[in-house]
C-alpha cells in the first residue's frame, strides 16, 4: 500500500461546455489536512463531488486508499466521509437520532454508544435530544461533522466547512478540524478564505483555471513569490479581531 | 433492502412530527367534500338518478385529490433532502443509491392510505353505504394503491428537478383541478361539447367511474381496464422520468 490515502491524476469534467476540470493532478498523504483552494466555481465541489463517487469525471482517475472511485465505489464509500458545503443534518431529528441513523445505515451494532461518544466529543450533550433545527449555525456545522465520524472513515472530505458561518462559530469548527487530524484521519478540505487554510492545513493547493496551479506547504507557497522586502508599518488590527475582542468583552462583562 | 426500511423510518418520523402537514393534507380534500355535499350536492342531484346518494357519488374524486394532495408533500420532502444535501449523504456511505429514494416513495404511498382512510372515515360520517363485498373492496383497495403509486412517481420529478420549493409543489394543481373537470362531482352529459369530450377522455373519468362503480353495484365493467391502463401508462411515464432525474439531478 502507497502512503497516499488520495491520488488523482489528469482529472477532467465539464458542464455542457463548461470545463470546469482541465487536467488535475494531487496527492494526499494518510493523517494530513490538505487545503483545496479556490474561488467560487473553480471546481472545489467538484473534485469532493468526484471523489465521494457522487460524480462521474470525463476523464482521469481517482483513487481513495488505492480504491478507483469509478471501478470500485463500493469499496470507496466504506473509506469516505462527506461533509458538504450546506449542513447535511436532518432538522427534524434530534441531533442523538442524525447520528444513530449515520451509525445503523454503516451497520454498527451500538449506536448507542457510539452516539453518546461523539455527542460528549462535540459538546452536543445538552442540546442531544432536541432538534436539530434549532441548532446554531456552528453547533449544525459540529454535529455535520460528528455524523461524518461515524464509523471512523479513513479520509474526510469538508467541503467549505465555515461557509456561512459567524466568525466565533468559525473558530469553533477550526477547533473541532484540529483536533480531527490529530487521531490520524486524513481530511480534504476546500475552503475559499486564505486565513483558513493557512490555520488548519499542512499542505495547500491551488485550484484555478481547471488545474491546481501551485501546491505545498504554506512556507513553499511563500518562497514561490519574490522576497519579502522590509517595511515598517503599523500593525492595525483587523475587523475580525475588533469583532472578537469585543465580544469576547461583553462575554466576561455578562458573566459578572 | 434493511437500509432503505432505516430511511423509511426516519420519513415517518417527519410526517408524524409535523402532524400540520399531514393534516392539512387531510383538511383540504375532507373541505372539498362538505362543500361539495352541503354546498353543490342538492343541486347536483336533480341531473342525476333517482336513489343516487351523493356523498358515494362524489367520493371517489375526492380520493382522487385527496391522493394528488399528499404527493405534493412527496415532492416537498424530495425536494428539501436534495437542497440540504441529504441525498448526498446517503449517497457518499455505503448505502444502495435508491434506497434513499424508494424510502421516499414508500413513505409517500404509506401516507397517502392512511390520509385515504381518513377520507372514507369522514365520508361514513356524512352518510357514505355501500354494499360492495370483499372482492369489490380488494379492487377498490388496489386501485387506490396503484393510483397513490403513480402519482407518487410523478411527483417524484417536480421534487428533484424543480429550483424552488413552490415550484416542486406547484405541480399538484392541474391534478386537483382534473378531477373537477370529469364525472368525479357532476354528470358529463349537461357540459358544453369540447369540455364534455375533455371530461370523457381524460384518466380521471374511468378510474372515479371504477371505484363508484365497484363501491355501488360492483359492475365496474371494461372501465376498470381503462382505468387500470390510464395508472400504468402514468405510472411507467412517470418512472421512467423519476430515475432519469434522480439519476442526473442527485
Amino acid at each position: 500500500m502507497s502512503e497516499a490515502a488520495v491520488k488523482i491524476k489528469g482529472l477532467k469534467k465539464s458542464f455542457k461546455d463548461n470545463e470546469v476540470l482541465k487536467s488535475v493532478d494531487l496527492e494526499i498523504r494518510k493523517g494530513e489536512i490538505f487545503a483545496l483552494l479556490g474561488s467560487n466555481g473553480a471546481g472545489k465541489t467538484t473534485i469532493v463531488n468526484i471523489l465521494s463517487t457522487l460524480m462521474k469525471p470525463d476523464g482521469g482517475s481517482a483513487e481513495i486508499c488505492g480504491f478507483d472511485v469509478i471501478r470500485n465505489p463500493e469499496k470507496v464509500r466504506r473509506h469516505i466521509s462527506l461533509t458538504g458545503q450546506f449542513a447535511a443534518v436532518d432538522g427534524i431529528l434530534t441531533g442523538r437520532e442524525n447520528i444513530v441513523l449515520m451509525a445503523k445505515l454503516r451497520g454498527i451494532k451500538n449506536s448507542a454508544e457510539v452516539a453518546d461518544s461523539l455527542l460528549e466529543r462535540f459538546s452536543l450533550t445538552e442540546a442531544a435530544d432536541k432538534r436539530a433545527a434549532i441548532y446554531s449555525g456552528g453547533m449544525t456545522r459540529r454535529l455535520d461533522i460528528a455524523m461524518s465520524l461515524v464509523g471512523n472513515p479513513d479520509v474526510i472530505f469538508l467541503d467549505e466547512p465555515t461557509t456561512g458561518l459567524d466568525p466565533e462559530a468559525r473558530i469553533e469548527v477550526w477547533k473541532t478540524v484540529k483536533e480531527l487530524s490529530k487521531n490520524g484521519t486524513t481530511i480534504l478540505l476546500t475552503t475559499q478564505y486564505l486565513e483558513e487554510a493557512e490555520q488548519l492545513a499542512g499542505r495547500i493547493a491551488i485550484l484555478h483555471g481547471g488545474g491546481i496551479i501551485a501546491s505545498g506547504t504554506l512556507g513553499e507557497l511563500k518562497k514561490l513569490f519574490p522576497p519579502a522586502k522590509k517595511e515598517y508599518i503599523e500593525k492595525q488590527p483587523t475587523l475580525e479581531e475588533i469583532f472578537l475582542s469585543i465580544i469576547g468583552a461583553k462575554k466576561e462583562d455578562d458573566s459578572l | 433492502m434493511k437500509k432503505t426500511f432505516i430511511l423509511f423510518g426516519r420519513l415517518m418520523k417527519h410526517i408524524l412530527r409535523s402532524p400540520d402537514t399531514i393534516l392539512s393534507a387531510m383538511v383540504q380534500p375532507i373541505g372539498m367534500m362538505l362543500m361539495f355535499v352541503y354546498v353543490f350536492g342538492g343541486a347536483v342531484k336533480s341531473s342525476l338518478p333517482d336513489g343516487v346518494n351523493y356523498v358515494n357519488y362524489q367520493l371517489p374524486g375526492i380520493l382522487v385529490i385527496a391522493a394528488a394532495y399528499n404527493t405534493s408533500y412527496t415532492a416537498f420532502r424530495m425536494f428539501s433532502d436534495k437542497e440540504k444535501g441529504i441525498f448526498n449523504r446517503f449517497n457518499s456511505m455505503p448505502v444502495n443509491r435508491f434506497s434513499a429514494l424508494w424510502a421516499h416513495v414508500l413513505v409517500s404511498v404509506v401516507s397517502s392510505i392512511f390520509t385515504l382512510l381518513m377520507v372514507f372515515a369522514v365520508a361514513l360520517i356524512m352518510g357514505f353505504r355501500s354494499g360492495a363485498g370483499i372482492v369489490e373492496w380488494l379492487s377498490v383497495t388496489g386501485i387506490l394503491v396503484v393510483m397513490s403509486l403513480a402519482l407518487t412517481w410523478l411527483a417524484v420529478i417536480p421534487g428533484l428537478v424543480a429550483r424552488t420549493i413552490e415550484g416542486a409543489s406547484f405541480f399538484m394543481f392541474p391534478l386537483i383541478f382534473l378531477p373537477m373537470v370529469s364525472s368525479a362531482f357532476a354528470p358529463t352529459e349537461t357540459m358544453p361539447k369540447g369540455l364534455r369530450i375533455f371530461a370523457e377522455n381524460q384518466p380521471v373519468t374511468p378510474i372515479v367511474e371504477t371505484i363508484r362503480a365497484l363501491l355501488s353495484d360492483g359492475q365496474a365493467g371494461s372501465e376498470i381496464w381503462l382505468a387500470l391502463a390510464w395508472l400504468a401508462g402514468i405510472m411507467a411515464v412517470s418512472w421512467f422520468f423519476a430515475l432519469l432525474a434522480y439519476k442526473h439531478r442527485v
